[in-house]
């Protein structure tokens, strides 16, 4: 589960990882007061106004502007809330911006230069085993880092029992830091990991982390993606979820207990299992269509399911045919069939052809049911006629 | 021959009474699988479909000889159901059970490193079966064939797709393992990759894989230099989007080199017969044969 900056921050500050003073508002007076009791508790020199949507690239897209005073705050406040913001994450489309953090500057001057490097945390799968990697090429795209200069970046690997203080230490003397500043690094990893375990977290990004002018580490900005087959032992995090980030589609296929994404092209799949979904998707393509969405409607596809597959693809007036591809094990094919037949029935008219694609157990019986049944719906055996089906219709 | 089980494995169930348990241990006894008990803790005692309940894996290995474990148990207990049957020596464990958090098998994957003569197959997997001798798991039995293709996927039913496709053009398989889709699983490609190639019975190898990860490259690598016998993949997820999880934990794109063209460009390179459509993988594996 993708989660806010302002709500991966409150994560972080519970687990003592220094971030700037900051709060989420929603109006534009909320966030001038925010501003004034920031400026109060910090003597800062500057207000960071964020646009909070998931998505990166948000500073390019205009989503994070720096006030000057509380005029300022109130201007990019006006012009962020509301906004479409578009970013290279966001398609062309953009997001609705609802909420803002507002938050203390922390480049302000001082004896020694400000410096931005680059941490993250995560799953090393080679080796089954949590990572840290970091740059001192903070605040840029960490992709063009690893592509262009590999040798910038370092990898800290943590045994299961644990992060060590020499591993934190390394990770501080790698990115060229001594003094105060080496110390709060060190604090700032240990902590950092700590809060990575405590949450159940699948990646927690920090890019950039601030060296500031008076030596002090921050975390200037912060992403965190929980493991959703963790959240049952942390409801509270399970209440960051905002629905408003999520396409509404993929709501709807949730509450089902449909496995649901939303994709660009114009034929509808629906398909058991996870992989057999995605190979349908590839076999679409490979037959001249475009794959409309993944749909994965589980062990147990029944008219329910199917019937509410059927309405969650039809919301997409960009479909053009409807591909059922069912490999039917424990699930009998007839039955399956069946539920085809009865959800076309309830929904009423199918603009669009469906192509069933029934193979496994009972599947010769229910190619004669849908072919019986009068319906537009092609049935077919093997994933190839199925894929031919296809591309005839499209 | 044949790999990982075989007629003689002496198979427990763990969650055996529950409703999956129990469907899935009725399915396999209904196969030919030497099942010989179950456990449910609290239950010891009992007799459920005509076999055995123990409290506990070691009572129950002490008691039947039990082998091989399948784990049917809730996500929230499977790790600690793995840790328990590797504890009592059982040398197989194959986890069916999806959606067990990672940080649950970071920790199994140090603990079954402490036991190198444990063997454990998923998560949130489909399990293994050696046709005609035994099935551990939930795949539909009869599609399958006595024959010579060893199958590994990270996936359920596109496995079927391809187990029907090696049924039907008259290979069948020799052994079939589903290595699961989560992130973090027990054995790899390259693991299953390696005990075909030492099985005489094997005579030619489907690897199927999709986007995530770098399984499917480990084992190509591998299979450049060492692999005696013909290999024929599908990547599943060319027109996946990036940074989408699809379905399976583990199917997520992070980067350039975990999309399926990265991976069937090293495939190829490593000379492995790759099927760009899900439909021809057991054509491809029949003209790699002759």
């Amino acid at each position: 589960m993708n989660i806010h900056e302002y709500q991966a921050k409150e994560i972080l500050r519970n687990a003592k990882v220094p971030v700037p003073a900051g709060k989420a508002v929603f109006t534009v007076p909320e966030a001038v007061t925010a501003a004034e009791e920031i400026f109060n508790l910090t003597n800062t020199n500057a207000i960071a106004v964020k646009a909070q949507i998931h998505a990166g690239g948000r500073g390019k897209g205009g989503g994070v502007k720096i006030a000057k005073d509380l005029d300022g705050v109130a201007l990019h406040a006006q012009s962020i809330l509301g906004m479409k913001l578009v970013t290279h994450q966001t398609g062309p489309e953009g997001r609705m911006v609802k909420k803002l953090l507002v938050e203390q500057g922390i480049y302000y001057p001082g004896p020694s230069p400000v410096k931005e490097f680059y941490v993250s945390i995560l799953l090393n799968r080679a080796t089954g085993r949590y990572m840290i990697l970091y740059s001192a090429e903070g605040g840029m795209d960490i992709e063009e880092v690893a592509a262009k200069t590999p040798h910038l970046i370092y990898k800290e690997e943590i045994h299961p029992i644990g992060i060590q203080a020499y591993q934190a230490r390394r990770v501080a003397f790698n990115l060229g830091l001594s003094g105060q500043a080496y110390s709060a690094m060190v604090k700032f990893i240990m902590a950092l990991f700590k809060a990575f375990v405590s949450c159940d977290a699948s990646m927690v990004e920090i890019n950039p982390v601030i060296k500031t002018s008076d030596d002090k580490i921050f975390a200037a900005d912060a992403k965190i993606t929980l493991d959703d087959s963790a959240l049952y032992r942390h409801p509270e995090l399970a209440l960051y979820r905002d629905l408003d980030e999520e396409n509404p589609a993929e709501i709807e296929a949730s509450e089902s207990n449909l496995n649901f994404i939303k994709l660009d092209g114009n034929v509808g799949c629906m398909v058991n299992g996870a992989g057999l979904a995605m190979a349908t998707m590839d076999i679409v393509k490979l037959s001249g269509g475009n794959p409309a969405n993944f749909l994965d409607v589980g062990g147990n596809a029944n008219a329910k399911t199917v019937a509410a597959g059927f309405r969650i693809i039809l919301k997409d007036p960009a479909v053009k045919a409807i591909l059922i591809n069912i490999f039917g094990g424990i699930v009998r094919c007839d039955r399956v069939a069946q539920g085809v037949i009865d959800a076309y029935k309830e929904i009423g008219n199918i603009p669009v052809p469906v192509v069933a694609r029934l193979q496994g157990t009972n599947a010769e019986e229910a190619k004669q049911l849908i072919d019986r049944s009068g319906l537009k719906v092609f049935s077919a055996i093997t994933l190839k006629e199925a894929a031919e089906l296809v591309k005839k219709l499209v | 021959m044949s790999v990982l089980i075989n007629k003689d494995s002496r198979v427990l169930v763990q969650g055996f009474t529950g409703s999956e348990g129990s469907f899935h241990a009725a399915q396999m006894i209904e196969y030919g699988t030497n099942v010989v008990g179950g456990v449910t803790p609290g239950k010891g005692g009992q007799t459920h479909l005509n076999l055995p309940v123990f409290d506990t894996v070691s009572e129950c290995v002490a008691k039947t000889g039990a082998n091989v474990s399948v784990i049917f148990v809730p996500p929230a207990f499977a790790a600690d159901a793995i840790m328990e049957a590797c504890n009592a020596g059982v040398e197989v464990i194959v986890c069916i059970s999806e959606g067990i958090p990672v940080s649950d098998m970071v920790m199994v994957k140090h603990y079954l490193e402490c036991h190198p003569n444990v063997r454990l197959i998923g998560p949130n997997c489909p399990g293994i079966i050696t046709p005609d001798e035994a099935k551990v798991g939930i795949m539909p039995g009869f599609i399958h064939k006595k024959g010579c293709i060893g199958v590994v996927s990270r996936s359920g039913t596109l496995t079927y797709e391809a187990v029907d496709q090696l049924t039907k053009c008259g290979l069948g398989q020799s052994t079939c393992i589903g290595i699961g889709g989560d992130p973090i699983v027990g054995t790899t490609m390259l693991d299953a990759v390696k005990l075909f190639n030492e099985d005489p019975e094997t005579k030619g190898v489907v690897l199927i894989g999709e986007i995530g990860g770098s399984m499917e490259t480990e084992a190509a690598r591998w299979i450049k230099d060492n692999m005696r016998k013909p290999v024929v993949s599908f990547i599943a997820g060319k027109t996946a989007p990036k940074g989408r999880r699809m379905g399976h934990a583990g199917a997520i794109i992070g980067g350039a080199e975990d999309t399926a063209d990265a991976k069937i460009a090293i495939l190829k390179q490593c000379g492995i017969h790759v099927s760009e459509s899900p439909a021809e993988i057991g054509l491809h594996m029949f003209n790699a044969m002759q």
